[in-house]
């Protein structure tokens, strides 16, 4: 009997091993600075900074339960800010029959659109850790999904919420000044409140996609406000122009509490491939639209040869307050994108948003392509130009008491250009 | 009943001499048909790939993914999940396919670092697929109706006797102008393809062997090596654990399962 079981316990194993799967990365990034830095205490040149991302995965019931978890950690050079860890994901998913659910930790993506990720809600952005805004930080959820021949119903329940994060002093490029993490609240459950969304989502065979999702809960963006002064500060602010020597004012995050409508449209038509995100947003100031549309299109076997040139324009707007508004309020993307479809997926990528009020110009370069079967290499370079001067501290709050609501458009990270190159070795 | 059916077959008998002779085309076409006929009804079935990229100088790099596909019914076309193992930098990375008869696909690609579904845009068939001699068009499922026929001529291959037939795309985005197979007579596999270019020249060879029998039915290939005369590059692809019958349904290949694909 006893060894039956040792028996059978060793032809069970090698199974259990087979569904348990670790796995994960590990990446080395350089930055070079080609300006000075208008702060001083980020005035450096070079930069390095290391990620390491672990992937657990273990599946059972034949697939129909999942479990993920993702531990991140990034460590930087300079800036003790983008120092940090995360928890990306720790779920369990289960699925039924016509529905699933997603208890845990996780990262939800919605969206269409290059340009502005308007739609997309569900996670904070990890800002400090990538400056495109593309990294996000694991979000607490009770997600109930059901596939339905009319749509894709998502329903979220979101427990807890996450501060954004930002460069600290010594960051590259960073906020005028810094962040504070004392954050305010408009809940007063401050960042215990149990924020909802939903979204539907359908397919149609002739090519049309269409996602409309609302948001209810606490702003994943929030508005950066100067701390207030001492009297004696503002007393020199005001006689002198200046601040005192000394003074280390921060801008203190106010998140509100909003509702935001999201729509997704896209449709695929002869190669052409033509996208809106569009959302209205109440409860931070006066409720604003923005959107952003365009197309997309691939020129494939350019040359003769295998490759294919890809072709992306974007037209971002919206009608927010002047001084609440993002850079993006009347900006158009161009961006395209070379493939060479070789061996070691070789791309390169060109993009600029450009301001059609004020002239600004955010271009972005990007090229990679992978060594070997675990390793990939990237050139990265940003260069901001036309872009107003950065204002200093004094400068900040002087405007701020004479009430000028000026948009500084791109001015924050004018001279942050900068070129860089990582390695990611996948293991 | 069977006075009827004994009927038909007469009248049938006695049609066939009737008939003008069958052209070229017609033969090619019924040959298409009956290679498809016994290639229909395989329900479901995964397998796993290996792609073996050999470079002019004998450079190799690999790639392995796995596929599940659904067969359609009526006009809908087959819905197939392709998951990449490797290269590493790709791992996780899902495409959902939804083919038809009669025009362009549905595509999309999961990327899992964003945890985001692109929708595929660009009509890429005679692209090459990861960086492969096989381009999307040469991986997609061969319908009747994708090409029209013209036989050829029976010729051996190896100790069978192959029909010999072109076929010509209906697509206008299709890379080539002209495809010829080999497809023997006893069981209707394609044994060999040559592929001629937009400018009609001979551009690629496809060579299929190490055939299996699935289910007491269904013939697959266990590699399939593609040879680009123009380049001098190859590529090899081997299938291996072909499982028929797994019990996939439509719930396997929506959005929601693309999400999760591992």
């Amino acid at each position: 009997m006893v060894w039956r079981h040792s028996l059978a316990a060793l032809l069970v194993l090698p199974s259990l091993a087979v569904a348990w799967e670790f796995r994960g990365e590990a990446g080395l990034e350089g930055r070079y600075f080609t300006q000075s830095s208008p702060y001083e205490a980020a005035d450096y040149s070079t930069n390095g900074s290391l990620y390491l991302k672990g992937e657990v995965f273990h599946e059972w019931n034949n697939r129909d339960d999942l479990f993920t978890f993702i531990p991140y950690l990034r460590v930087d050079e300079n800036d003790s800010e983008r120092t940090h860890a995360d928890i990306r994901e720790l779920s369990w998913i289960h699925v039924g029959r016509g529905w699933e659910s997603r208890v845990g930790i996780r990262k939800v993506f919605w969206g269409v659109t290059e340009g502005r990720h308007l739609v997309d809600i569900i996670n904070q952005t990890d800002l400090v850790d990538q400056v495109d805004g593309e990294e996000k930080l694991g979000q607490p959820m009770l997600n109930l999904s059901t596939v339905r021949d009319w749509g894709i119903l998502d329903l979220f329940l979101l427990p807890g919420f996450r501060e954004r994060t930002y460069a600290g002093e010594e960051g590259r490029p960073r906020t005028p000044l810094p962040v504070s993490d004392q954050a305010r609240y408009e809940s007063g459950a401050e960042d215990k409140r149990v924020d909802v969304a939903l979204r539907y989502q359908q397919y149609f065979n002739n090519g049309l996609e269409l996602a409309l999702s609302h948001f209810s809960g606490t702003s994943r963006e929030p508005l950066l406000l100067p701390e207030a002064l001492s009297p004696q500060q503002l007393q020199a602010l005001l006689l002198t122009g200046s601040l005192p020597a000394g003074s280390d004012p921060q801008l203190v995050p106010l998140y509100n509490v909003i509702d935001q409508t999201g729509l997704e449209l896209q449709y695929l038509n002869n190669g052409w491939l033509w996208k809106l995100e569009a959302i209205t947003r109440s409860g931070q100031g006066d409720r604003f639209t923005a959107l952003d549309g365009g197309f997309e299109y691939t020129q494939v076997g350019v040359f003769d040869g295998p490759a294919d040139l890809g072709w992306l324009l974007e037209y971002l707007w919206e009608d927010r307050d002047e001084a609440l508004a993002s850079p993006f309020q009347d900006d158009v993307l161009l961006a395209t994108r070379f493939t060479f479809n070789d061996v070691a997926s070789t791309e390169i990528l060109a993009g600029v948003i450009y301001d059609l009020e004020n002239d600004e110009k955010a271009i972005n370069l990007e090229s990679s392509r992978r060594f070997g079967n675990n390793l990939k290499a990237s050139l990265e370079a940003r260069f901001y130009t036309d872009t107003g001067k950065p204002l200093t501290a004094s400068e900040l709050y002087l405007s701020a008491l004479q009430g000028r609501a000026e948009n500084p458009g791109l001015s924050p990270v004018s001279r942050s250009d900068f070129i860089q190159a990582e390695v990611v070795y996948y293991f | 009943m069977k006075v009827r059916l004994l009927l038909a077959g007469l009248a049938l008998a006695c049609a066939v001499p009737v008939l003008h002779a069958q052209t070229p085309e017609e033969k090619g076409l019924e040959i298409a048909r009956e290679a498809d006929r016994r290639g229909a009804g395989f329900g479901d079935f995964q397998a796993d790939m290996r792609m073996v990229l050999i470079t002019g100088r004998g450079d190799t790099s690999e790639r392995e993914l796995r596929v599940s596909t659904l067969e359609g019914t009526g006009e809908e076309g087959d819905k197939s999940l392709t998951i990449f193992d490797t290269p590493r930098d790709v791992r996780g990375t899902a495409l959902l396919t939804y083919s038809y008869k009669t025009r362009d696909d549905d595509q999309w690609l999961y990327l899992p670092a964003l945890r985001r579904v692109k929708t595929i845009a660009s009509r890429n068939k005679s692209g090459p697929f990861m960086g492969s001699e096989f381009s999307f068009e040469d991986m997609r499922g061969q319908e009747v109706e994708k090409y029209t026929y013209k036989y050829l001529r029976d010729e051996a291959c190896g100790e069978l006797t192959c029909f010999v037939m072109e076929r010509y795309p209906t697509d206008e985005n299709s890379g080539y102008t002209k495809q010829v197979a080999w497809i023997d007579q006893q069981e209707y596999r394609t044994w060999k393809v040559d592929y001629y270019d937009r400018k009609e020249s001979l551009l690629k060879t496809l060579t299929m062997s190490d055939f299996a029998q699935y289910q007491d039915r269904f013939w697959q290939p266990g590699k399939m090596a593609m040879v680009n005369h123009q380049t001098g590059k190859a590529t090899d692809l081997f299938w291996s654990n072909y499982r028929y019958d797994t019990g996939l349904t439509e719930a396997d290949f929506n959005q929601n399962s693309l999400k999760r694909a591992r």
